[in-house]
């Protein structure tokens, strides 16, 4: 009888739940990581269907509205639910685009400094010597320098625009990726899996991308997620001092720069635009922190 | 701990080497060269051209010129500004001081707050206000600072009238060079009145430039301390009959500060971005705004030279945090 | 009068209707000068109970006692002020990794006036001299030198002589000791072990000696409380309770025990692990370890009662061992 007691709590015991399941039962504990994921979920999809949900065209003036305030003030209406700039386009049909545009940067840019970090830390890892040195102290001099400077220094020499900011914030992205992909796989590669799998005749291409890389992917991906935060707002910071986006492109950052010399007299054309950045890079923050909290094993338990 | 940091400042060696390397084949890459650059619109003649390169000498091999401009950079000389011909290094030393004193005031107040509200958000884990902390640190750390200085600017200097908009002292006031601090001078030029400008000048800008290292602080405080009491010293002070005052300001701080102080640190980095917006937007006459003004006149000489002090500064200070940490860390300082 | 006296002590995690009892209605005394072995694996609350009596359970612990009184004064009425007062002074306590439990910023020899400082005070010379006073008293060589030693600059044994001076600093009348040697070398673990031994004697301490190791307190303590998922189990002065445990969870221990089990061909282990938060049965808390469970244990909870014919001795089971080492049926 207590014998059987026993077999049944031990079979119990056995049936851990699936690794995705733990992840997210970890993940709904975090309720700002969840509000952070809603949020980007919904701003992805008006991002997507913008042209479904903007109420008009992004660059079209309406010369008979211009710096109209948002509806709920006297002399706003339902046409320009969050009024008109100095030109009278339509805010929110712009703040929508915006979304678009810099959900599609961000994404961009992480995707290539992810790629390209993951594939110099994993050399760095994998030869030693002289590459590791090479790539590392590249990394060292890179990081010494705040990442929004050597972004404006990359675009003051490859000129201002909406292609050469992303490419600058991508190439300053870099660093951290090579970092955390270098300092994984370095715990790892010492592991027995990967020498059983050297043992077996694994090439070092196989080694590299099929062994080692999917253990290093936890920080990776919290890195990813922080990576588009940061991406976003240097991308805004590269429009409002004019090195990003140009005019009459729908960037936040840029909205707000054309916005200056109406602070005074229209507050909707400088608050709205802000404000979305603050949430879109606070929800990608907020997600990145429960990320971490519900991939780091050290502090499941 | 002479050797300590010896072998530190051997470390800085190869970084400023690659910093020089960065900002010797930046202006390379600009298209044109730097010639061409130089005479901007107007063009130059083939014959002018070759003299000029010859003078300049960069009609020789390139490890040569890069010879030649270390030789330069350690003299301290940077070039010269395109656009009002003097000196790059001159230049950001006169108005070095305007970002120093705006970046201590905006550390000074980063530290004033988050520091406390760490330590406080540690101690009361789980209660309302560390909750608070934690929701304002994040929204802090993801502000887009250019925004929250308009905004801020809109409440308190436009509506309120509290605040002057921007500059560094009001028009009306001349106060005398001495240190290039303002806040010194207007101190040492015996005027209440300009005192007080200066200093309702720096609040607004001070605000804006602290706030992402203000979250940054709080936030590795916090986490530094809850680490820290958990502790087995910390249950071993309290074993003591110590009271609660003297465990967490005494035992537990000294060695949650170890990790701030290098997060403090790192936030010169951060100082010196954040203050190129803070002071366009301020008008804060800085090594900032100078920087993106020259970015937009195209005026290289003041770009490749600036960045290059800048990055040096920042290895500097870092290598200072790095010397500071041994002196805190008892285990860092005693070899290892 | 019991030197401290306990009774009912409960320790609770957790909010709600159950919360988990990491200490559970456990009930002992010491006497000055007596030495107490509280014995138990891992997770079975000796650690907890021994801290709730230093004061040093925290939020979300709660501790709940219908009596904890040391040399008479109720502990759990003091204000926080007074119960800090006799904390590190007549109650001290040394901890199991001497190397994470003293301060790396501090020097040893801050550390140990420290306490002496918070107990009472004097100039800073006498102070220093009381603390090489102390680190003599430990063993500890060339004590003026080692004064200014950093914690990483000491070993692991070093360590804990550093921490039993600056336990043993205020003169305490009870000390508490837990797992004082787990963390250390097996040559250093007797050296402490008799230098706590020495201590407790010249000085007539209490001593409760928290450990794992049977063998251990069987040449040192007086008597011997066995500890079982947050619960007393067995109580037993500590020659009777070697000869003849009374509880199976005891003898369990004891077979464990290589120099026990001589006649087995090999080590008798208790199969399973303590029940934590979610997996507590129901009657007693060892049913379904026991090899003599019977279906009144796996319902009802037997309480610790006196062992029939001998008041010295307690032990919480409905069917105590015989002198054979067979359960009472």
């Amino acid at each position: 009888m207590s014998e059987s007691t026993l077999t049944r709590n031990t079979v119990q015991a056995n049936q851990p739940p699936s690794p995705l399941r733990e992840f997210w039962s970890y993940f709904r504990t975090n309720k700002g990581a969840l509000v952070g994921l809603w949020f980007i979920v919904a701003i992805m999809v008006v991002a997507c269907l913008a042209e479904l949900v903007a109420p008009h065209s992004p660059f079209e003036q309406f010369r008979n509205a211009l710096l109209q305030p948002p509806v709920w003030q006297e002399g706003g209406s339902w046409e320009f639910i969050l009024g008109t700039d100095d030109v009278g386009r339509d805010i929110l049909t712009r703040l929508i685009y915006g979304a678009r545009l810099s959900l599609m940067i961000g994404c961009s840019v992480v995707v290539l400094s992810l790629s390209v970090g993951i594939v110099l830390g994993l050399l760095a890892a994998y030869f030693r010597g002289v590459v590791e040195v090479a790539i590392m102290r590249l990394v060292d001099i890179m990081l010494a320098l705040p990442s929004l400077l050597l972004a404006i220094a990359i675009v003051a020499i490859l000129g201002p625009s909406l292609l050469n900011s992303s490419l600058a914030i991508a190439i300053v992205s870099l660093p951290h990726y090579v970092r955390l992909t270098r300092a994984a796989a370095l715990a790892e590669i010492s592991r027995d899996y990967v020498t059983s799998a050297r043992v077996v005749g694994a090439g070092p291409l196989r080694l590299m991308f099929i062994t080692l890389l999917p253990n290093c992917l936890p920080p990776l991906i919290v890195q990813a997620t922080l990576g588009f935060s940061s991406a976003v707002l240097d991308m805004a910071a590269l429009g409002f001092l004019g090195l990003g986006a140009q005019p009459p492109t729908p960037e936040w950052g840029s909205m707000l720069a054309d916005a200056l010399q109406f602070v005074q007299r229209a507050w909707w054309v400088v608050t709205f635009p802000g404000l979305m950045i603050l949430l879109t890079v606070l929800a990608f923050n907020l997600m990145g922190d429960g990320l971490r909290d519900a991939l780091d094993p050290k502090l499941k338990h | 701990m002479l050797q300590f940091i010896f072998r530190r400042l051997l470390l800085v060696v190869p970084t400023f080497i690659g910093i020089t390397l960065l900002t010797f084949f930046l202006i390379r890459l600009i298209p044109g060269d730097p010639i061409e650059l130089l005479a901007g619109e107007r063009g130059v003649d083939p014959a002018r051209h070759a003299m000029l390169m010859a003078q300049m000498g960069l009609d020789q091999p390139i490890l040569v010129q890069y010879m030649h401009y270390i030789a330069d950079v350690l003299r301290g000389n940077l070039g010269t500004s395109i656009s009002t011909r003097e000196p790059v290094l001159h230049e950001f030393l006169t108005l070095f001081p305007a970002t120093v004193e705006l970046s201590l005031c905006a550390t000074l107040f980063a530290i004033i707050i988050g520091l406390p509200a760490g330590i406080l958000a540690a101690v009361k884990r789980g209660s309302v206000f560390d909750h608070s902390v934690m929701t304002i640190s994040l929204t802090g750390y993801s502000m887009p600072i250019f925004w929250w200085a308009l905004l801020l600017m809109l409440v308190f200097s436009v509506n309120l009238g509290w605040t002057p908009v921007s500059g560094r002292i009001d028009v009306t006031y001349w106060v005398d060079d001495v240190t290039g601090f303002m806040l010194i001078d207007s101190l040492l030029s015996d005027d209440k009145g300009a005192f007080i400008s200066t200093l309702s000048h720096l609040i607004l800008p001070s605000i804006v430039l602290g706030t992402i290292p203000l979250a940054v602080i709080a936030r590795m405080t916090r986490s530094s301390m809850l680490e820290v009491l958990g502790e087995d010293y910390i249950r071993t002070a309290r074993a003591k009959g110590l009271a609660p005052k003297r465990v967490i300001f005494i035992h537990a701080l000294r060695n949650a500060l170890i990790p701030v102080i290098t997060v403090i640190g790192l936030q010169v980095g951060t100082l010196l971005a954040g203050a190129i917006l803070t002071e366009t937007i301020f008008a804060w006459p800085g090594v900032g705004k100078w920087l993106i003004e020259a970015i937009h006149r195209r005026d290289y000489p003041v770009v490749q030279g600036g960045i290059l002090i800048v990055a040096t500064l920042i290895i500097l200070v870092n290598l200072l945090v790095d010397i500071l940490y041994g002196v805190v860390n008892p285990r860092i300082r005693h070899n290892k | 009068m019991a030197l401290l006296s306990i009774k009912n002590l409960t320790v609770t995690f957790g909010e709600g209707d159950n919360p988990f009892r990491a200490v559970d209605r456990i009930s002992y005394t010491v006497d000055e000068g007596e030495v107490l072995g509280i014995v138990g694996e891992s997770g079975s609350g000796k650690s907890v109970s021994s801290l709730s009596v230093m004061g040093l359970i925290d939020y979300p612990g709660k501790v709940k006692a219908d009596e904890l009184t040391f040399d008479g004064s109720d502990l759990l009425s003091l204000s926080a002020n007074a119960r800090r007062k006799i904390t590190g002074d007549d109650i001290a306590m040394i901890f199991q990794d001497p190397m994470t439990s003293l301060n790396p910023c501090f020097t040893v020899g801050y550390q140990i006036v420290e306490a002496l400082k918070v107990h009472g005070g004097g100039s800073k010379k006498e102070l220093k001299a009381r603390a090489i006073e102390l680190l003599k008293q430990v063993g500890i060589p060339a004590p003026e030198s080692r004064f200014d030693n950093y914690p990483h600059q000491l070993s692991g044994g070093m360590s804990q002589r550093m921490m039993i001076a600056m336990a043993i600093a205020c003169n305490p009348r009870l000390l508490i000791a837990d797992e004082p040697t787990t963390a250390l070398d097996v040559t250093i673990q007797a050296q402490i072990i008799d230098l706590l031994v020495n201590l407790q004697k010249a000085r007539g301490m209490g001593l409760i000696l928290i450990t794992h190791d049977l063998a251990l307190v069987a040449e040192v303590a007086h008597r011997i409380v066995v500890m079982y998922a947050g619960q007393i189990v067995e109580m037993a002065p500590a020659d009777q309770l070697f000869v003849t445990p009374r509880h199976p969870y005891t003898q369990a221990l004891l077979r464990s025990l290589p120099e026990h089990s001589a006649g087995h061909a090999r080590l008798q282990a208790l199969p399973g692990v303590v029940p934590g938060k979610h997996d507590r049965p129901q009657g007693c808390l060892l049913n379904p370890r026991c090899p003599y469970a019977t279906d009144r244990c796996r319902k009802e909870e037997p309480g610790l009662q006196p062992y029939p014919g001998n008041s010295a001795r307690m032990v919480k089971c409905f069917y105590p061992l015989n002198d054979e080492g067979s359960p009472a049926v």
